[in-house]
């Protein structure tokens, strides 16, 4: 087995990141796959919480790199599919605790035993950002369609170009089609033209999102729910497989039901 | 740069420092401005100094000696700048310059109808958020220019794609310089020492020319009438 390791970053903060490396971690090891997830964010650790493991970290990512423990004893098992583990963060340090050659080293470990290594970037462009994308093979930028995450986003882009880590893919997170059509909000393809990368995903604005984040049940395990079937298909792209993005402005059930447009 | 007193004040200008002494015997300010070169060793090394000495008369001996001990530490002094013309008279007699040449405005467009090729930059675009790109000379982006990005350039900047990022033509003080982009909706623009911000665009998208007419920072249609000029 030899892992592909993705991060997910962003430039801003606030975005959705640590959200879809859990869905997409999830939606990943549903379907079979060997999946670690690393959480970058050292001192602000997050993606634990989400994936509702909070509870059972012993050791952490720090732990590993200062040789407290083994790297096995630092991978949190999930509850739910067994194929699936996270590496925390430490919570009592800083980003300076790890350097980018340790995140080379850890994923070079790592490799050899699963099929994905997923990494949550912190925000900013500093050494939590630069320690993330060390060890990618490929490097997903997010963006929520508005004009600071993009431009941030943007500035991103021209960093992993400068690091050599592009191309970068695009998942444009927490769109709203209603307000879009308003004219309100950016679109698809105002966000593209600008950016000028290949897009991976498309993920709609969703409250249910924030909600099974609260319980640190992913979403993605609900099968019905669009924001977490647009998670999947980014898992499944990320396989290989050619998926069509959804049609965001379908009408929902009631609509249908009551027979309006 | 310099911290200043009210007996000299310091800035950069084209041709290296200019000193403009305040009113006070020639001896004081002298001595301050020495203590200022002692204070500041790298500031001023190897620096070429103009200086406004005011209302002063000085002779011969007074600015010769000065131009030595400007010397001894390592700065060369070009230029006097007095209202005073026995001064005036000196510096002259001393071979220095007694005018900082501003750059002229242009009263008419050279008749040259060649850009000199070596003197433009290609840029590869897209320039993202935080690229920087400075030139002696035109530069020419292939490519959008993103928000963010910023181009500083001393002669034209000519971009094949979108124009959006903060732009600066003519940055040495050119003024016969363009700006022009297939589509020219800059953060800001700058042409030598003008600031514009784009308009909101409305209407169809078409390739724009910036460029100063008068004093003023007007962007035009592209006519390839208007530019032969």
């Amino acid at each position: 087995m030899t892992a592909k390791v993705v991060t997910i970053t962003s430039g801003k903060g606030g975005v959705g990141k640590t959200t879809s490396v859990a869905n997409i971690a999830v939606a990943l090891a549903a379907r079979g796959q060997k999946v670690t997830c690393i959480d970058g964010d050292i001192g602000l650790r997050n993606l634990d919480v989400v994936l509702g493991l909070e509870n059972r970290i012993v050791y952490d990512l720090v732990d590993v790199v200062e040789g407290r423990c083994r790297l096995r004893q630092a991978m949190i098992r999930d509850k739910r599919l067994p194929e699936l583990y996270l590496i925390p963060a430490a919570q009592t340090r800083d980003k300076s605790a790890v350097s980018p050659s340790d995140m080379i080293n850890l994923c070079n470990e790592l490799r050899s035993e699963v099929d994905w290594i997923l990494i949550d970037s912190p925000a900013g462009i500093e050494r939590g950002f630069k320690n993330s994308i060390a060890a990618a093979d490929k490097v997903l930028v997010m963006t929520n369609p508005e004009i600071s995450a993009v431009r941030d986003a943007d500035r991103v882009i021209g960093l992993l170009d400068a690091e050599e880590k592009g191309p970068a893919s695009l998942v444009i997170n927490r769109l709203n089609p209603a307000l879009i059509k308003r004219g309100d909000m950016l679109s698809v393809d105002d966000v593209l033209d600008l950016l000028a990368i290949d897009l991976i995903g498309i993920v709609p604005e969703d409250e249910n999102v924030l909600v099974a984040s609260n319980r640190g049940q992913p979403l993605v395990l609900d099968s019905k729910n669009r924001a977490g079937q647009a998670f999947e298909n980014i898992a499944r792209r990320l396989l290989g497989e050619q998926v069509p993005f959804m049609d965001l402005d379908a009408p929902g059930l009631w609509q249908r039901l009551l027979g309006r447009k | 740069m310099g911290e200043d007193s009210p007996l000299l004040q310091t800035k950069g200008i084209r041709d290296g420092l200019l000193v403009t002494f305040g009113q006070e015997t020639w001896s004081i300010l002298v001595a301050a401005l020495l203590n200022q070169i002692e204070s500041q060793p790298s500031f001023f090394q190897g620096a070429r100094l103009a200086v406004d000495v005011g209302a002063n008369d000085l002779r011969v001996a007074d600015l010769s000696a000065f131009r030595d001990q400007l010397s001894d530490r390592g700065i060369s002094l070009w230029a006097v700048l007095s209202q005073s013309s026995v001064t005036e008279m000196t510096a002259q007699n001393l071979g220095l310059a007694t005018r900082i040449t501003k750059p002229r405005p242009v009263e008419t467009r050279p008749v040259s109808d060649e850009i000199p090729a070596e003197a433009a930059k290609w840029v590869k675009g897209p320039l993202r958020s935080g690229a920087r790109v400075t030139h002696k000379g035109s530069v020419v982006v292939l490519g959008d220019v993103n928000p963010g990005s910023e181009i500083v350039a001393s002669g034209s900047v000519i971009v094949w794609g979108r124009l959006r990022g903060v732009v600066h033509a003519g940055a040495d003080g050119d003024e016969d310089v363009v700006v022009c982009a297939l589509e020219l909706i800059p953060t800001q623009l700058r042409i030598a020492g003008k600031i514009a911000v784009s308009p909101k665009k409305q209407g169809k998208i078409q390739p724009e020319a910036a460029r100063l007419q008068d004093g003023q920072l007007v962007a035009e249609p592209w006519h390839h009438d208007r530019m032969d000029s």
